[in-house]
């Protein structure tokens, strides 16, 4: 396993007066696509929100880059090249696609080749760029989502469950999307609900229960031991597949 | 994604269709142009030329002093209720220099030497609301973000010291406020115009209403054009995803809500050389007028404020010509009004 860009140590945190991660240990190597999988209301998209300093973290340490980051502002964070791409995607429905893209790029005028291979990635965010995101279908708000936060190079990707409702052929598309992304090297932390997706994708991965990690590994060594699927991921696993 | 490739809005059919069409998505226009028409018809043309032109000034006015407290509300989810204290501030600060420091500008029959003194009048109003909107922020506003119960007990509170300051400072009468020599009078239309020949509009109230065109155009530009207006308006809608992108949203929030009670300073100057005579507590009293023209236009929307306070200035005008005693009861009217036909207000930008 290769360094890790971002570590989680003993993290607790809270969501208003409900103590939601307990002791959160996470490792997410540099350069690779690590799976955050786990059951609803395991604590995977609180996790997110917690590394992006959404959360109010009462125990434990966020270190990026070995940096300690734990209860940083935000845009702090963000600004050290962390993207977050929530569950809801966040888009701004009032704004065109080329405004939330705009907003998207930080650091300035988009760079046009960069705009270009995302318009190859995503051909539909070129067609309504001028119209209101707000209009665009589900599978769009997600490209868009996605869209947003590669316009510039990031350090680290954090993507809540992009597959959700989604129709199996704009999935198939999204996956080709990561499949590139990996390609580039750029370390991404996933949190997926689809497993025959995230099998695809993942180099690593880490299960989550009840608030806290109970497993992190390969993927590869979790995708054939189907026991300890049936262990990590119960029941509910082959209602995923 | 075949379906998806495509937007089609079905296109209405027929007059009526094409009329609903336009009621459901120009609904402030809609409301415009149906008061205007309505009020036509009941009274004499050259009358509802000037009323028009006057409730326009009006709105102008009115729009100047609400739209940094629809801005504020929008972004931050703040409620500002001493906004009203910084159009007063902006009244005196201008009615300062109009009549201690540029008296005699102020009084000579030039055009430039008039604009030497309302210009300056202007900034200084501008200047003054500014700065105390700045300090204002850091020391009121900042440690309630969040709470609107305490926001209204601590900008009540913030309001009546602003306004006792006033006190202390201009001292408690009322200042009367000349207008500028060139700005008073009329302009008179030729008689040889068909219809509204010979009609008297007052000088101010044209200007009041170029200004306030002027200052809505600005504003319009700011908010669709540039890239902060690009952060303003995501703010509106989602600031943890402002955030999460790596935009200071407070340090955005503070930027507007200076030039927000910048505005309603400005406003107040205009204001007060439009009625002549200010107090401290002219800001309440206006308050009234900004909290219906920003309920009305839908929280947090530039265009909704515009359209709501030039709505809010006919009617003020056109009742209180058909019938005096119900003008008060007209704006308050003209709002339930609304909200009873769309809740969000005219132009939402606020799901609701």
């Amino acid at each position: 396993m290769s360094e890790s860009i971002l570590s989680l140590s003993g993290v607790s945190a809270n969501i208003d007066q409900y103590h939601i991660l307990h002791g959160v240990d996470l490792e997410v190597p540099a350069g690779e696509l690590t799976v955050l999988l786990g059951r609803n209301g395991a604590g995977k998209s609180t996790t997110l929100r917690t590394i992006m300093g959404l959360t109010t973290v009462t125990g434990g340490s966020v270190r990026f880059r070995g940096d300690d980051i734990t209860g940083q502002p935000t845009p702090r964070i963000a600004r050290k090249g962390i993207a977050f791409v929530p569950e809801s995607m966040g888009i701004f429905s009032l704004l065109t696609v080329r405004e939330n893209m705009i907003l998207a790029a930080v650091s300035g005028p988009m760079d046009e080749q960069r705009l270009n291979w995302i318009f190859d990635l995503f051909p539909p965010l070129k067609k309504f760029w001028n119209r209101p995101a707000g209009n665009l279908s589900g599978g769009q708000k997600q490209m868009l989502a996605i869209a947003r936060a590669v316009i510039e190079p990031r350090e680290l990707l954090l993507v809540d469950e992009p597959t959700k409702g989604l129709a199996p052929a704009i999935i198939n598309d999204l996956a080709g999307a990561f499949e590139q992304l990996k390609e580039q090297r750029v370390s991404i932390l996933l949190v997926e609900q689809n497993f025959n997706f995230s099998r695809r994708l993942g180099q690593s991965v880490a299960v989550m229960n009840d608030g806290a990690v109970v497993y992190s590994g390969q993927m590869a060594e979790l995708a054939d031991n189907e026991e300890l699927q049936h262990d990590l991921l119960g029941l509910g696993l082959g209602a995923h597949q | 994604m075949s379906a998806h490739d495509e937007l089609i809005e079905p296109r209405p059919q027929g007059a009526l269709g094409r009329f609903r069409a336009f009621r459901e998505e120009r609904p402030h226009l809609f409301l415009l142009v149906l008061m205007m028409l309505v009020a036509f018809f009941m009274m004499d043309p050259r009358t509802w030329v000037v009323l028009t032109i006057s409730g326009l000034a009006m709105g102008a006015m009115v729009f100047l002093m609400a739209s940094g407290m629809t801005l504020t509300f929008g972004l931050m989810n703040v409620l500002n209720l001493a906004h009203g204290a910084f159009i007063s501030l902006g009244a005196f600060a201008g009615a300062t220099v109009l009549v201690h420091w540029l008296n005699g500008q102020a009084g000579e029959a030039s055009v430039w030497a008039n604009l030497a003194a309302v210009l300056p009048a202007l900034g200084f109003a501008l200047v003054v609301a500014g700065l105390i909107g700045l300090l204002f922020e850091r020391l009121v506003i900042k440690p309630v973000y969040g709470d609107h119960l305490k926001q209204i007990l601590v900008t009540v509170g913030g309001s009546i010291i602003l306004m006792e300051l006033i006190q202390v400072v201009w001292g408690p009468n009322e200042i009367p406020v000349p207008r500028p020599e060139t700005l008073t009078g009329a302009f008179l239309i030729p008689e040889s115009l068909p219809v509204i020949g010979g009609v008297a509009l007052e000088k101010y109230r044209l200007v009041a209403v170029i200004l306030g065109l002027a200052v809505y155009g600005l504003m319009t530009w700011v908010i669709e054009r540039t890239r902060t207006g690009v952060l303003i308006r995501a703010g509106v809608e989602d600031r943890e995803m402002v955030e999460v992108h790596g935009y200071r949203i407070r340090l955005l929030f503070l930027g507007v809500f200076v030039a927000g009670s910048a505005l309603a300073g400005l406003g107040g100057a205009m204001w007060a050389m439009y009625r002549e005579i200010i107090t401290a507590h002219m800001g309440d009293e206006l308050m009234i007028s900004v909290i219906v023209v920003i309920i009305l236009g839908g929280l947090g929307s530039i265009k909704g404020c515009f359209y709501g306070a030039v709505l809010v200035g006919l009617i003020n005008l056109y009742v209180g010509y058909l019938e005096p005693r119900l003008a008060a009861v007209a704006t308050v009217g003209l709002m339930v009004g609304v909200l009873m036909w769309r809740p969000q207000g005219l132009i939402p930008v606020i799901k609701v």
